[in-house]
């Protein structure tokens, strides 16, 4: 369970030391450390990152979600053929989905030329792969929970007994 | 200059005796103090640092551009009532009749005033712990009764003793009444302890009020409600809030649950002083109840990180500090600065610019403690502590 309480601590804020992580979960730091290096060991902690908005970076960046559609091959299902398309870097986040189509994926790249060439060169084309919906990004709003601009502000009276 | 007032021409006192006699706030200075500067980290709060969860709040925007804007039933509406009598039925066991045990009142606040005005009559005895929130004896005086207050202490874990209780009872006393988890200890009473106040009751045939605005914020332990003690319902008017469990201290709302009588009255003074609460404040809570219980699970497990964190922090200056197992307040007891609680409170502020709110504030036991209130964010807690660590450092003896 402790483990459990570490790891939504820092999915919240990765950048947390195992000293602080013990003050708010009553742990050792120790203990601590080893649930942390244990959950690397294992990849349930794949990694640590960082929610940029990148349009205030000024870089330019699009993204694009695309719809595909597959047809499942004998003894491997869906999973083949999304492997032939994760292991491109291009490709950022893969899911197979339940409804009207296969697997979502989520393509970034620098131009909306960039990535329309890699959806006609190198998605489409495999094999099982039936038909693709390209969707571009005009503006990001949310991401993983966090609201880019927030007009939300904090006016709480000083002392209130 | 007349004596009884600032205005030349008048010569009648302007203030009621009942109200003239009230001790005002002790701790005026310090907020004129407050007023001036900036920068300040405040642990003097006594609210969440989150908004509303926003379906709440979207639920109250939805009906006001639905033309929602009217009164509603002086009990409040039936659907919310009807909400809050299931979610008394599924947490606690208890069983309410919405049309006559249930008031939706404008906050514990005035449910507090309701149900003092209610049931006191002249010289009436309620017996209280203290240290304790501030609205207390002053809504027992404002309704001609007298306040017996009963100090609880560290030692004792700010519990209220039913011994303590039971010396306390005297023909005069009319009821009980018992605010916990507190403001401003952080304490929660256990069951136990509770039963065994619940015996005094039945003994000398008291009635039993109950503040559980803080029920939902407790932390590794399960809160009892002390109507659902064997027995009590009949006896306890229960006094429950939204303002602290969903973040909505600024809609005014909050309830009281009893015995008919004690409703009826209730509401009739109710009925003639505001009417009803706010509509879009009761719309709100009714969201509140039908989908906010997965906001209320998060920021319970976000005060607790806080919590553990900061009572951690305050122990490693050296401070002894009570375990406070629920609202989001921490009492540390300053006694190894050798300051007195407002001397500690104000200079703090001057120096390092971080507010807290002097144990007496709650009453005269709070001497040589201050209230914390850890509903803020991590970086400021940490800041807040290494502050309040350089002031401890520099007169610690
Ligand atoms: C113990 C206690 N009771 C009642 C209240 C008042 O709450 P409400 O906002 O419901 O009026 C407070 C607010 O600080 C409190 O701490």
């Amino acid at each position: 369970m402790l483990n459990r309480e570490i790891l939504k601590i820092l999915e919240k804020d990765a950048r947390l030391s195992p000293a602080q992580i013990a003050a708010m979960t009553g742990a050792t730091e120790e203990q601590v450390e080893q649930d942390i290096k244990q959950a690397e060991a294992d990849r349930t902690i794949v990694k640590y990152k960082t929610l940029i908005n990148w349009d205030k970076a000024g870089n330019e960046h699009v993204w694009a979600f695309i719809e595909v559609k597959i047809t499942p091959q004998r003894g491997v299902g869906f999973d083949a053929i999304a492997e032939r398309i994760y292991r491109f870097a291009e490709a950022k986040t893969v899911y197979l989905m339940a409804g009207a189509y296969d697997l979502a994926v989520i393509v970034e790249g620098r131009s909306m030329r960039e990535v329309a060439e890699f959806v006609t060169s190198k998605l489409a084309p495999i094999e099982g792969v039936t038909a693709t919906a390209t969707h571009f990004v005009l503006k990001k709003y949310k991401e993983d929970g966090e609201i880019f601009e927030s007009a939300e502000e904090n006016k709480r009276q000083a002392v209130i007994l | 200059m007349n004596p009884a007032n600032d205005c030349p021409s008048i010569k009648k006192p302007l203030v009621s005796q009942r109200v003239g006699a009230l001790a005002p706030s002790g701790i005026r200075k310090f907020f004129d103090l407050l007023a001036s500067m900036d920068d300040v980290i405040s642990l003097g709060v006594g609210e969440p640092d989150y908004a509303t969860p926003w379906r709440i709040r979207e639920s109250a925007i939805y009906s006001l551009e639905k033309g929602r804007t009217m009164y509603t039933s002086n009990l409040g509406m039936p659907e919310l009532r009807m909400e809050l009598a299931k979610h008394l039925e599924r947490t606690y066991g208890l069983k309410y009749d919405t049309d006559t045990e249930i008031l939706i009142t404008v906050g514990v606040s005035e449910a507090l005033d309701l149900v003092m005005r209610a049931v006191i009559d002249p010289n009436d005895e309620v017996v209280m712990q203290t240290p304790c929130y501030v609205a207390y004896p002053a809504a027992v005086l404002l309704s001609g009764g007298r306040p017996v207050q009963i100090a609880t202490s560290e030692k004792n874990n700010f519990e209220l003793a039913p011994a303590d209780i039971e010396a306390a009872v005297t023909p005069r006393t009319k009821a009980i009444l018992s605010g916990y988890p507190s403001n401003p200890t952080g304490a929660v009473m256990p069951r136990e302890k509770l039963a065994s106040i619940a015996g005094i009751a039945d003994k000398h045939d008291l009635l039993v009020i109950s503040d559980e605005i803080y029920a939902r914020l407790v932390y590794g332990m399960e809160h009892t409600c002390f109507a659902s003690l064997p027995g009590m319902q009949e006896r306890t008017i229960l006094l429950g809030g939204f303002s602290k469990a969903y973040a909505m201290t600024g809609w005014r709302i909050g309830y009281a649950a009893g015995p008919r009588e004690v409703i009826a009255a209730m509401t009739k003074i109710h009925q003639y002083t505001v009417m009803c609460a706010p509509t879009m404040a009761q719309v709100a809570a009714l969201e509140a109840l039908k989908g906010g219980e997965e906001s209320v699970r998060e920021m319970v497990a976000d005060y607790n990180r806080r919590r553990l964190m900061f009572v951690k922090g305050l122990r490693d200056i050296g401070f002894s500090c009570f375990e406070p197992k629920g609202a989001f307040y921490a009492f540390p007891n300053i006694g190894i600065t050798g300051m007195t609680s407002e001397e500690f409170a104000e200079k703090l502020l001057q120096e390092e610019k971080v507010a807290v709110v002097p144990g007496t504030a709650f009453g005269e036991c709070g001497e040589g403690y201050v209230r914390c209130c850890y509903a803020t964010a991590m970086p400021e807690l940490e800041e807040a502590l290494a502050r309040i660590k350089r002031f401890v450092e520099k007169r610690r003896r």
